[in-house]
């Protein structure tokens, strides 16, 4: 079971790697330097497409929790999904808040601000790192699976308040480029040409590592009930239908 | 019985073991208070540093607590295989959360009178309109229990609750405690006015995590 088919999965990772490449290329050389920032905004080649996939990220965690509660589409595929998809979210919004201090230090001058945007996104870390934490509680697949749906939407629920809340209390972040109407006005051709080859190129590593993800989820599954299979087999000790027809099969096979 | 006897059975019940265990009067008030005198020891009273960020201070202190408190209002839930009862006693699920969620609320505010107190003597505050300071501390309370109830239930059983529920909750109600305390901040020295947008906030978050919380109550407590 996997989201991908093998060759898509395949084809996929070729794609991102190729995507990554032109990427570097790009962000390194072909943009020019910003006028103001010089060659530090180049970061933002990664930062933007980072955030972007880090909100992606929760949203899938969103949608499949959802998916997950609603009983006519409850299955445990979401639940991986939901699961994997945190995971990402959590590394892609570290990364975010990585990379955005190493580009806020040579243009603010400072490490961090406490500007609401910044301040949403670390709120959201931890609300994530909660949740992932909460997974790795055990409990029996269904338990855990409605355990963190209700989890994932819970903290979902909270992302609106919290940016709200810290943006009334504060606000110095610069106005969002891409998302922008006017957005080629702002920023240079080749610039922009980056900036959403990143983007693009980002949302398939997600897409990719997702795949991944979610299979090693499914692998992992599939490895505690052999475990539990052969707990059960050696307790019973050779006596009994059930040892006796595992002993069969094993040595039919 | 409707709702609301319901509602009153379950925090009854959770306020009677209060009045006879008495852990908040006795562990979790005091723990409110250390902290305030711990406060006061990091931040140097003579530079009036602690008067300028009292309402902070309180606030966080009694998120603190609160945590405690959810801890309290689940581990009596624990013994004596408490909880198969409350599943088994036919309540509707949204009023035991509402009912523990209450009682919590109640030992909440209590603490949150003491801590004002506390405030007012060792940190030198003085409270010029008392209106806002009310309104968002009610608000803001039923916001921290609700969530803490929610989570409570959410981890309720597993080995590692006491650590997790902190993790859980604190980022959760990390808006209550910025608009508590503005509220509060605009309450003692600031324009009275300011304070409303932030306690329109606390009722928002209040309203909207009671309701979630009574939909998943049920589901949660069947599992755990």
């Amino acid at each position: 079971m996997t989201l991908l088919k093998p060759w898509m999965a395949r084809a996929l990772g070729g794609l991102t790697l190729v995507g990554l490449v032109v990427l570097t290329l790009f962000g390194l050389w072909g943009a020019p330097p910003d006028a103001v920032q010089s060659d530090a905004q180049r970061l933002m080649y990664l930062h933007v497409p980072t955030a972007w996939i880090a909100y992606l990220a929760f949203g899938v965690t969103a949608i499949c929790s959802a998916l997950w509660l609603w009983p006519r589409t409850r299955a445990t595929v979401w639940d991986h999904v939901a699961g994997a998809s945190a995971e990402l979210g959590v590394l892609f919004t570290g990364l975010t808040l990585a990379l955005g201090a190493l580009w806020g230090r040579p243009v603010w001058g400072i490490w961090w601000a406490w500007d609401a945007r910044l301040v949403t996104t670390a709120v959201l870390f931890f609300l994530y790192l909660g949740y992932l934490a909460l997974r790795r509680v055990p409990a029996a697949p269904e338990t855990r699976a409605r355990r963190c749906a209700i989890a994932a939407l819970v903290a979902f629920v909270d992302v609106p308040i919290v940016h709200f809340s810290v943006t009334w209390w504060r606000t110095l972040h610069q106005k969002a480029t891409v998302f922008n109407p006017e957005l080629s006005a702002h920023i240079h051709g080749v610039m922009a040409f980056t900036l959403w080859w990143g983007v693009l190129t980002f949302t398939l590593l997600f897409v990719y590592l997702l795949d991944r993800r979610y299979r090693l989820a499914v692998l992992e599954d599939d490895l505690e009930a052999r475990e539990l299979e052969q707990a059960i087999t050696e307790r019973i000790g050779g006596a009994g239908p059930v040892a006796a027809e595992t002993a069969g099969s094993g040595a039919a096979r | 019985m409707n709702l609301a006897q319901e509602v009153m059975v379950v925090a009854g019940k959770d306020l009677r073991i209060e009045a006879r265990s008495r852990v908040t009067a006795q562990q979790i008030v005091p723990f409110g208070l250390v902290v305030l005198l711990l406060f006061a020891f990091a931040l140097d009273p003579d530079r009036g540093v602690l008067r300028q960020v009292a309402p902070g201070l309180l606030w966080v202190t009694v998120l603190l607590a609160a945590l405690l408190a959810v801890s309290r209002s689940f581990s009596i839930e624990n013994e004596h295989g408490a909880r198969d009862g409350l599943r088994l006693s036919g309540l509707d699920p949204a009023a035991i959360f509402l009912g523990k969620a209450a009682a919590m609320a109640v030992e909440l505010l209590a603490l949150e009178a003491v801590l004002t107190i506390g405030v007012v003597v060792l940190f030198d505050v003085s409270i010029s309109s008392l209106g806002p300071l009310v309104l968002a501390t009610l608000a803001a309370t039923v916001g921290v229990v609700a969530t803490g109830t929610l989570y409570g239930v959410l981890v309720a059983g597993t080995r590692v609750r006491e650590t997790l529920v902190p993790m859980l909750v604190l980022p959760v109600v990390s808006p209550v405690l910025l608009g508590a305390t503005r509220a509060w901040e605009a309450g003692i020295d600031g324009v009275p006015g300011d304070a409303w947008p932030w306690v329109g906030l606390l009722a928002i978050f209040a309203v909207l995590y009671t309701a979630v919380g009574m939909l998943a109550f049920g589901p949660l407590l069947e599992e755990t």
